[in-house]
């Protein structure tokens, strides 16, 4: 015991002596939850639209200034043809065009009908989706306006509650999610890179050498990386809920207890991958190349995971980070217990233990 | 000119001897475009619905059915119990719960406006501001058709006004389908190859500081330009291999058209990549470690790819986070490749992006090579 204490003091020391390294790890949550928390959103806010008035009429007017007092729009660039419009896609000045057909208070007056067109630059079929949607649900609305002034346009009416995220931020999905990458690189990542470089140095002959058996070496190895990374998960909590108002609706010793089990989790998988990788490079390589885009993506962070075709949601069962997500989702903002995620639970379990298992089957106590 | 030779043909004998990394930089980044390409869907099908229909009557069974004809919506379960919708939503079984008050057809024959209860699971605020959208959209239909003939049928002889339409026609242009995978696949190549280049050039000079062998380099009278141009040139080629390899998938596996010149996007794609290796180079001289270099390297990299546009629109962010934006090259990438492969833009449009990106190259590379000095 007095040998392992003396061990995890030294590895203590190789990461405090290297101060520009802890600066990084405690700064980067900080910056990163900052800037992430203020700037990423999904709310649609002053897309750029060019509006092509061909009739210029007053009900045409009225229309295209009921588009921009929503919010949505903001027009931009001068069209006087479908030409300019194309030109403006081209520049990628502009995500959607307004275009009201000549004469169009005329014809709505003495046809009975009108017509707007809707071009949106589909290269980012999402956003155009969205675009199209909010333009027509207004043109909609200016649609019975005109039709009954005064009356109250709907009888049946939709009061609805937005629970759980009542203002709808966008925050509330990235707090979980920022852990989740942070947890995963803090604990994956160094882990390997230290046990590489312990290889490539040389020194870690000099370990094996010594009395020490490897489980002590190892463990010695990833206790500092564990407090490390639960006091960056505490980080960003506290930021997330003093600066964004996230809330922790659950109990909070249980968020703590998931957290440790899912560093564990992945300081096995750092584990496991210095047992392959003899390089610094390499290890930086896997766990880098290989789960950083996987974790972002995969894991229900950004995209929904219902919405994937469904070998892909197959493959995002592999994605330790994604069952984590749902954890933490359920303690945080819904506050609810574990009997809504034992199964989520047990599954980090369980790769907690075949990342283990696997890592001592590889492990080889001389080296190449 | 000779010692630059040797210098690269040294790089080159180092990335391929290990045999670990190779499979790494060609197979990983090929698997990942082809998986990951998938995921990013945005587009919002079958909502769970709790439906708790209080009424039983055929005007909200007629809602009923509006909705799950509309194909963006599935049915979760029904019931007539607050607590049972509630655990639902917890569960996640629901997306969301829609109550309709009793008596709702008898009332509406009377004219007397009907509140529904709708509560929506928010914690995804895209998600739930889309089945707000398109439920608003649903019931609006369902207020001007069945609502109004409802109250028709009651008041005899009601003269209906004459209405005026606007039709609303909507065009998707460049990718009429909306087939997302057109958006994602040459963002996500992008960010693989940014990553490689990134990665493998930030670690590169501070290995050699690492294990000592910098110290050789510095006693040779190699110069400190041609040094970097040594360490340079080797990821360069091999990060226009993984690219084109990625443009080959794109072509083959998923079909994404090339409207505009290839040759454009490879010219950019050259500046790029120096603009990149310069970059990691610049935390590489910066760094004593390769841990501290891995770690200032992936802070970057998840701002960068994070706030490139990819995921998140960048119209959508605060201004002063669109300004800091600017300085994000993978923003300009991505920009730029839309633009040529998807909208056939050309030199002329694309001129900015070009001048953008090589003047920040020749400053990043330039702050690169004053910043490594020869004395270890």
């Amino acid at each position: 015991m007095k040998r392992l204490t003396s061990l995890i003091r030294k590895e203590f020391y190789h990461i405090f002596r290297d101060k520009r390294t802890l600066l990084i790890l405690f700064g980067m949550p900080v910056v990163q939850i900052l800037l992430f928390g203020y700037a990423i959103t999904n709310e649609i806010k002053d897309a750029h639209i060019a509006i092509l008035d061909q009739s210029n009429d007053e009900v045409s007017r009225r229309l295209t200034d009921k588009l921009v007092a929503s919010g949505y729009f903001l027009p931009d660039g001068q069209a006087e043809s479908i030409g300019d419009v194309e030109q403006l896609f081209k520049e990628g000045r502009i995500k959607m065009a307004v275009v009201v057909e000549p004469d169009f208070a005329d014809k709505l007056q003495h046809e009975g009908g009108a017509s707007v067109q809707l071009l949106a630059d589909a290269t980012d079929p999402n956003m155009a989706n969205t675009l199209v949607n909010y333009a027509t649900a207004i043109i909609q609305n200016f649609q019975l306006e005109l039709n009954q002034p005064g009356q109250p346009p709907i009888l049946v009416g939709a009061e609805v509650r937005l629970q759980y995220n009542p203002s709808l931020k966008g925050v509330f999905l990235f707090v979980p999610g920022l852990i989740t990458i942070l947890l995963m690189l803090v604990s994956a990542m160094m882990t390997s890179i230290s046990i590489a470089r312990e290889k490539e140095t040389g020194t870690m002959e000099v370990l094996l050498a010594s009395p020490m058996n490897p489980g002590q070496v190892i463990i010695a190895k990833v206790v500092p990386y564990f407090s490390l990374a639960f006091l960056d998960a505490v980080v960003v909590l506290l930021l997330g809920r003093y600066v964004f108002g996230v809330p922790i609706m659950g109990s909070v010793p249980l968020l703590l207890a998931e957290i440790m089990l899912f560093i564990i989790m992945a300081l096995s998988l750092g584990i496991l991958i210095s047992t392959v990788a003899q390089t610094q490079q390499t290890a930086l390589l896997l766990s880098l190349m290989g789960l950083m885009l996987p974790t972002i993506l995969l894991s229900g962070f950004i995209f929904p995971i219902e919405n994937m075709p469904l070998p892909l949601q197959i493959i995002s069962h592999i994605i330790p980070a994604r069952w984590f997500i749902v954890i933490e989702k359920a303690i945080m903002l819904k506050g609810v217990g574990i009997a809504y995620f034992w199964k989520e639970t047990l599954i980090l379990i369980g790769f907690t233990v075949f990342f283990i298992g696997v890592s001592i089957k590889k492990f080889n106590v001389r080296l190449g | 000119m000779r010692i630059i030779l040797y210098l690269i043909q040294k790089e080159f004998l180092q990335i391929f001897r290990n045999k670990t990394n190779l499979p790494i930089l060609f197979v990983m980044p090929v698997l990942q475009l082809i998986v990951l390409s998938y995921a990013a869907d945005f587009e919002i099908k079958n909502l769970k619905v709790y439906w708790m229909d209080n009424d039983q009557s055929s005007a909200s069974r007629q809602l009923y059915r509006d909705l799950m004809a509309s194909g963006y919506f599935t049915i979760a379960g029904t019931g007539f119990d607050h607590a049972e919708a509630a655990a639902a939503l917890d569960k996640n079984e629901a997306d969301l719960v829609v109550e309709i008050p009793a008596g709702m057809e008898k009332k509406l024959v009377r004219k007397e406006p009907q509140q529904l209860q709708v509560i929506v699971n928010a914690i995804d605020g895209t998600k739930a501001g889309l089945a707000n959208y398109y439920f608003g959209r649903i019931l609006g239909d369902y207020n001007q058709r069945e609502v109004a003939a409802l109250q028709m049928r009651v008041v005899a002889g009601g003269q209906p006004t004459a209405r005026q339409v606007i039709n609303v026609e909507s065009s998707f242009w460049f990718n009429p389908e909306l087939n997302y995978k057109t958006f994602m696949v040459p963002g996500i190549l992008v960010l693989l190859v940014t990553m490689i280049g990134a990665f493998l050039s930030s670690m590169n000079i501070v290995r050699e500081k690492e294990i000592g062998t910098i110290e050789q380099i510095n006693v040779t009278p190699i110069q400190k330009y041609q040094f970097v141009i040594g360490k340079l040139l080797p990821f360069w080629l091999l990060g226009l291999m993984v690219l084109s390899i990625g443009l080959i998938v794109a072509k083959v596996v998923f079909n994404i058209p090339f409207v505009g010149s290839v040759g454009l996007i490879y010219a950019f794609s050259a500046v790029y990549l120096l603009l990149i290796l310069g970059f990691g180079l610049l935390i590489s001289t910066l760094t004593d470690t390769q841990q501290q270099a891995m770690f200032l390297a992936w802070f970057f990299l998840v701002v960068f790819i994070l706030m490139g546009g990819l995921f998140t629109a960048i119209e959508n962010m605060p201004g002063w986070a669109q300004t800091i934006t600017l300085f994000n090259p993978i923003r300009y990438f991505i920009e730029f490749v839309r633009l040529v492969m998807l909208k056939g833009a050309g030199w002329q449009e694309t001129r900015f992006f070009f001048a953008v990106i090589f003047a920040y190259a020749l400053l990043l590379n330039g702050l690169a090579i004053l910043n490594y000095k020869k004395t270890a």
